[in-house]
């Protein structure tokens, strides 16, 4: 199946009141202006969230404030502050609750790294040890508008997901796994500290 | 408020049996404070409670401090008989301090608008007899921070209501406030590495591969 349209037929049509689309670009225009977003936040940079949904930034604008309190009612997990190893299992858990297709933006660089606490005993270095990261924002914390990049630019990853073929989105490919182990807590660390399927570093170079 | 000195000499007097030491601070803040034994410690604090003139009804803040065994090594001049004369020699002695935990308890009255007033209750060693009575019956205040303690240093707080971590979870086993200890080794990918944490992330950085010169010829000259 074809899914590419003309873009000059396409507009052409458009000027004569005709309105050409496929099924995939009506699902996704649909799932991308309706991102329900899981209502929780861990530290500092939930602040900035919260200023994001309120009126001055309005994360209405884009189809986001209908934020969930139940993980099985959201799309979209904003890891918004520092995800301390006690609490690791925990956003794991509520992550591998949401139905497919989910999303998750690792706000802060906490939530990408552990931030100022990346040497810390305590503190996760970033969350994608342990699940799937669609967005990552730098800042410390983010400002609102970082967020709504990060939004809008998660809205343009789902306009480009395919429904069918060997490219398609993740969620409807079976053998895609939708859950994560939940790490456990060990004696000294987190078991284990990271998950290899999801966490794959890249190689450095050093000289 | 009374001195220091004639709060420890009422205490004794209060409390019969009591041992209170001042222990001095060296340091810019020059804030001595008071050492209390473990069987007369929460007398004495009842006394600093509820005497008077005193009414430290506050208890503002309750720290936990490591003191790891320490060696220090002397140099002494010892009279010694060398090629049958007396002479004087220099040695080096070695002193062994054993460690111990400490609970620091800093405490306000709240009524007659004093303070601070520094109590310190010490353990007899850092391993099994990190055991101190737990001053929770008398200030209630006490209770989170006495458990954070237990949770960062290990010391047992005997008396204590309801001893369990507080930071850390239930499993976790290590004291990561002690000076002894090491954090688990994550280092495996650090972008930017300095200073220490470079010379942790380098234990995980691939082999050099070993450099014989072969790799800088051309393929003409190989053959």
């Amino acid at each position: 199946m074809n899914n590419e349209i003309d873009e000059g037929l396409r507009s052409e049509l458009q000027k004569r009141g005709v309105w050409v689309t496929s099924t995939q670009e009506l699902y996704n225009w649909g799932r991308k202006n309706s991102i329900w977003p899981l209502q929780f936040g861990l530290a500092c940079c939930a602040i900035e969230m919260i200023a994001t949904a309120a009126s001055r930034y309005d994360l209405a604008r884009f189809g986001g404030e209908v934020f969930r309190p139940s993980p099985r009612q959201a799309d979209l997990m904003i890891v918004a502050g520092t995800v301390t190893k006690k609490m690791a299992p925990q956003i794991v858990r509520l992550y591998n609750q949401m139905p497919d297709p989910k999303y998750v933006i690792s706000m802060g660089a906490c939530a990408i790294s552990g931030g100022p606490f990346k040497q810390g005993y305590n503190v996760l270095k970033g969350i994608d040890r342990y699940i799937p990261v669609d967005v990552y924002i730098p800042g410390c914390p983010p400002r609102p508008e970082a967020l709504l990049h990060a939004f809008m630019e998660l809205q343009r990853k789902i306009t480009g997901q395919k429904l069918t073929g060997d490219d398609k989105a993740a969620h409807l490919d079976r053998e895609q796994p939708s859950e994560f182990p939940v790490p456990a807590f060990g004696a000294h660390d987190l078991e284990p500290p990271s998950n290899p399927a999801v966490f794959r570093p890249p190689q450095l170079e050093r000289t | 408020m009374q001195s220091l000195e004639e709060i420890k000499t009422r205490a004794e007097m209060e409390v019969p049996g009591a041992k209170v030491e001042i222990v001095p601070n060296p340091g810019p803040a020059n804030q001595p404070s008071l050492l209390l034994d473990h069987q007369h410690a929460r007398a004495v604090a009842l006394f600093l409670r509820d005497d008077p003139a005193l009414k430290l009804d506050h208890c503002s803040n309750v720290t936990g401090v490591d003191w790891p065994d320490r060696k220090v090594t002397k140099k002494v001049k010892v009279k010694k008989l060398v090629d049958g004369a007396e002479k004087e020699v220099e040695e080096s002695q070695e002193e062994f301090f054993p460690g111990y935990l400490e609970a620091v308890y800093h405490l306000f009255s709240m009524t007659l608008r004093h303070g601070p007033v520094v109590i310190r209750l010490r353990t007899t060693d850092r391993a099994a007899g990190a055991h101190l009575p737990s001053l929770t019956p008398i200030w209630r205040s006490a209770e989170f921070q006495e458990r954070e303690i237990f949770d960062l240093y290990g010391i047992k707080f005997d008396g204590h209501p309801d001893l369990r971590r507080i930071l850390m979870w239930d499993e976790f086993e290590d004291f990561p406030m002690r000076k002894d200890y090491r954090e688990p080794d994550d280092y495996e990918y650090e972008p930017t590495p300095h200073d220490d944490v470079l010379e942790k992330a380098k234990q995980h950085y691939p082999p050099r591969p070993q450099l014989d010169g072969a790799e800088n010829l051309t393929a003409a000259q190989q053959q």
